[in-house]
């Protein structure tokens, strides 16, 4: 389980086969801000088995000004993602 | 593609459509003849998906608009409210709705392929599929905006949603200024599809 407000990055690492984090955002660092409760892993359901055990979802906001270089936009712009427990590395409370 | 195809257009979703449509036909009528299901079941498929239209979404944000308790409701509890008018929701990816306000405008997105919150909105319009606003929404969300005439001011922050997972997106688009002596159904009338995914607001009475 994974508070809200926990720093997290998310996995950097290569998966064959299917998977639901975008590459865009691995290796990224953003902050947990809600669990979406539990569901069949995606990884095991998209090949016709029951998705066991099933995993947490949680939303992961983002700031665009760490995703994009060149980003063009106000610093508060976010981008928020939903990103399986076993992608994240938690880093760590944050000061709010 | 054998070597002597000739790129003499480029690649839209509906290139990709029709060119699968031959396999799809092959599968279709092979499952049919195998009994696994009938014509029959594959057309009750279609008619529900086709009596799902933005107007749902339109309605839950025109009732929104005008019930604050039931605006908190949608926001919360967002699954019970859906149940209660109809939309089952004990299969399949929940719904979350995303305000926007005066400061805050979000927008949705799955640059993974095209998840849609179908149970409210319906089928999804050709342009959210292409790989173009898949690509572009996430890393310029205002440039994209100010392409559908959505011009926002400075100070607004822009929150863009990727539907990555189990969760599906709507946005609830800011009440427009002289709306205040409409009744429900034309307020409804003012929410568009565009609005509801946040590429556009509601339109102005």
């Amino acid at each position: 389980m994974i508070a809200n407000g926990t720093k997290v990055r998310v996995d950097d690492r290569a998966h064959a086969g299917h998977h639901r984090v975008p590459g865009y955002l691995k290796g990224r660092e953003g902050v947990v801000t809600d669990c979406c409760g539990t569901f069949p892993n995606p990884e095991s359901l998209a090949y016709f088995r029951p998705g066991d055990p099933a995993v947490a979802l949680y939303r992961v906001r983002f700031r665009q000004a760490d995703l994009w270089r060149d980003y063009v936009g106000r610093p508060e712009d976010t981008l928020d993602a939903d990103i399986y427990e076993h992608w994240l590395q938690p880093l760590g409370e944050t000061q709010s | 593609m054998s070597e002597g195809h000739v790129h003499t257009h480029d690649h839209s979703p509906d290139d990709a459509v029709s060119e699968y449509a031959p396999l799809e036909r092959a599968i279709r009528e092979l499952l049919i003849e195998k009994g696994v299901f009938t014509a029959a079941d594959i057309q009750r498929q279609i008619d529900d998906m086709d009596s799902r239209t933005p107007m749902t979404g339109a309605r839950l944000v025109a009732r929104a608009w005008t019930d604050p308790e039931f605006k908190a409701r949608l926001i919360n509890d967002t699954t019970a409210v859906l149940e209660e008018w109809g939309i089952a929701m004990e299969r399949g990816p929940r719904v979350r709705v995303v305000e926007n306000t005066e400061h805050v405008h979000n927008v949705i997105v799955c640059t993974l392929c095209s998840c849609y919150p179908r149970m409210v909105l319906g089928i999804p319009p050709a342009w959210y599929k292409s790989k173009a606003y898949r690509a572009r929404v996430v890393r310029e969300p205002r440039a994209v905006l100010a392409e559908f005439g959505t011009d926002l001011p400075a100070d607004t922050e822009v929150r863009v949603h990727d539907s990555t997972a189990d969760m599906r997106y709507i946005v609830m688009p800011v009440r427009p200024a002289g709306s205040g002596d409409l009744d429900e159904g034309a307020l409804a009338a003012l929410v568009t599809r565009d609005s509801l995914i946040g590429v556009s607001a509601a339109r102005e009475p």
